[in-house]
């Protein structure tokens, strides 16, 4: 039986706290569409993204206001082009970005992932053309997210791709320099990527998933850091506990709109992602609950075992939420969309350096930073081969969302609007180079707690 | 289907004849009522069955809240089952 008192709370969560679904995804194979003929494949997948999720928004838009939820982002993922497009005689993939992009306006969703290549041991031919068309893909596309997933602890890294995507990285920060570099905001490089993660930039339809499924990402730091409000001098057994509830009653919620949309939409569900997603709203920010726990500023010694415990209590408590939970869930830390994250670098609080050490225990990795225009790509690759060695000696996914904006240097700011937020150049600490190091290519062999069999 | 009505606002006379008029007319029945005044705020959940009625639920939420609105009333109708699924293991 419900009380007056559960139902206050759950509203006060949705109104003031700003509880919200982030995301109903649809994942959808595209390995049906395959074709020599480009024009051919990209009129395939058009045809499949448009019927499969024709009744996507209208879904969530009802089960939206059925149960009084903000529902904030539909979104699909497809499976990586690189594989999906690799029979096509092309050497170039930008018209599937392209008919891509045409598809996910055509049914009204927010964005698409899944221009993406899986290169962790090595690249095929259709990963490298991808992989040379994400500049120009992004630049010629609004709503199309891209990923590489360049390590993972059962193959090492690819060090080859490693050095290439920090090139790439440049030159699409370069061709979409009237826009802020915003094509780099919808590029993400992993190590270990999960193949059923609903959240952009990275989310795509993993090689091993069902044909079509539902996976939904619930959100509410605000809910979280609210909760914490109340047991301000409780020791740390209290704050795990409290946090665990909360995320438990937030994964609830999650589970309830997947089940629905699963059941409406006739596709089966995949996964929950209990992942807690900033927004630059005020109330709505991770780095806000660290502070909660007692950090005069997030970025302070402390952070780190901070978001440890937060990322811990939230897969626990979520986990009992839900019969299936995968993804990323954990707590993300992108800069530019998390209103606390933005004062504590304006603050000098929050460096590129404490981030790093922060994605050790967190659920992805160095996220929506932007950086001055001339750092090079050598030293974006370096970056690049820092995070991915994290994720793959920790068995962990790791990303990096670097945006190194044409122009801008260290003082000044970039704003990239809506859920992407705004966020000051941040500087390198150290001023030496990594040409040589990168330069070198080949593989890092993959380690020793790889040899599980 | 059962709902919860959830209606907050500045308390002055009618309210509650307004909106059990509303559900009323549409045949929907009213299971339980809990109101109470904090601070001249008027607070009140009212749990309600909409099983026999012919108005679609988005109908219903569109003329509470505009009958609402102009009294400067805050209402919500939600299904139950969020309530349900958050708060019982």
């Amino acid at each position: 039986m419900i009380t007056i008192n559960d139902i206050m709370e759950t509203n006060r969560m949705i109104t003031e706290n700003k509880l919200d679904v982030r995301t109903i995804t649809m994942g959808i194979s595209l390995r049906d569409c395959a074709h020599p003929n480009i024009e051919q494949f990209c009129r395939n997948i058009y045809d499949k993204i448009t019927k499969s999720a024709e009744f996507l928004v209208k879904t969530g838009a009802d089960i939206e206001s059925e149960y009084g939820i903000p529902i904030i982002h539909k979104r699909v993922s497809v499976t990586p082009i690189a594989i999906a497009a690799e029979a096509c005689k092309t050497d170039t993939y930008v018209p599937v970005a392209e008919a891509l992009d045409k598809a996910a306006k055509e049914v009204g969703i927010n964005f698409i992932g899944g221009f993406s290549a899986l290169v962790e041991k090595g690249y095929t031919n259709g990963d490298k053309i991808l992989i040379k068309s994400i500049p120009q893909a992004l630049a010629s596309t609004d709503i199309v997210c891209s990923s590489v997933n360049l390590g993972s602890t059962k193959a090492g890294i690819n060090m080859d791709c490693v050095r290439e995507m920090g090139e790439i990285i440049k030159r699409t920060a370069e061709l979409t320099r009237d826009r802020e570099a915003i094509g780099c905001a919808k590029l993400v490089v992993f190590s270990n990527a999960p193949g059923d993660n609903p959240f952009m930039a990275g989310a795509f339809h993993g090689v091993s998933e069902a044909e079509k499924v539902i996976s939904v990402g619930v959100s509410g730091p605000g809910v979280v850091k609210h909760a914490l409000e109340d047991i301000k001098s409780a020791d740390f057994s209290e704050v795990a506990e409290t946090i665990k509830k909360t995320a438990y009653k937030i994964t609830r919620v999650g589970q309830l709109v997947a089940r629905e949309a699963s059941q409406r939409l006739g596709v089966p569900f995949g996964i929950i992602d209990l992942s807690l997603a900033p927004t630059p709203a005020v109330g709505d920010s991770v780095a806000h609950i660290l502070e909660e726990m007692g950090l005069e500023s997030c970025g302070a010694p402390g952070t780190t075992a901070a978001l440890a415990l937060l990322n811990d209590a939230v897969k626990k408590g979520g986990l009992m939420a839900s019969s299936h939970v995968g993804g990323l869930s954990g707590a993300f830390i992108p800069v530019s969309e998390d209103a606390g994250m933005i004062s504590a670098v304006e603050k000098g609080s929050l460096s590129l350096e404490k981030l790093e050490a922060m994605t050790c225990v967190c659920s992805v990795g160095l996220d929506m930073i932007a950086v001055a225009g001339d750092v090079s790509a050598a030293t974006i690759s370096a970056i690049i081969a820092d995070e991915a060695a994290i994720g793959m000696i920790n068995n962990k996914t790791t990303a990096v969302r670097l945006i190194p904006v044409p122009g801008k240097k260290v003082g000044d700011s970039v704003n990239f609007g809506g859920l992407l937020g705004r966020c000051p150049i941040m500087p390198i600490k150290s001023q030496y180079s990594s040409e040589a190091f990168i330069a070198r290519g080949g593989r890092i062999p993959a380690p020793i707690r790889s040899l599980t069999n | 289907m059962k709902l919860v009505v959830t209606i907050v606002g500045k308390d002055r006379v009618g309210i509650i004849a307004m909106v059990s008029n509303i559900l009323a007319e549409n045949n929907v029945n009213i299971l339980n009522i809990n109101q109470n005044i904090m601070e001249g705020f008027f607070n009140m959940v009212m749990i309600v069955e909409m099983t026999d009625s012919k108005i679609k639920l988005q109908e219903l939420q569109k003329i509470l809240k505009e009958k609402g609105s102009e009294i400067n009333l805050d209402i919500k109708v939600q299904h139950q089952d969020i309530f349900n699924v958050m708060h019982n293991v």
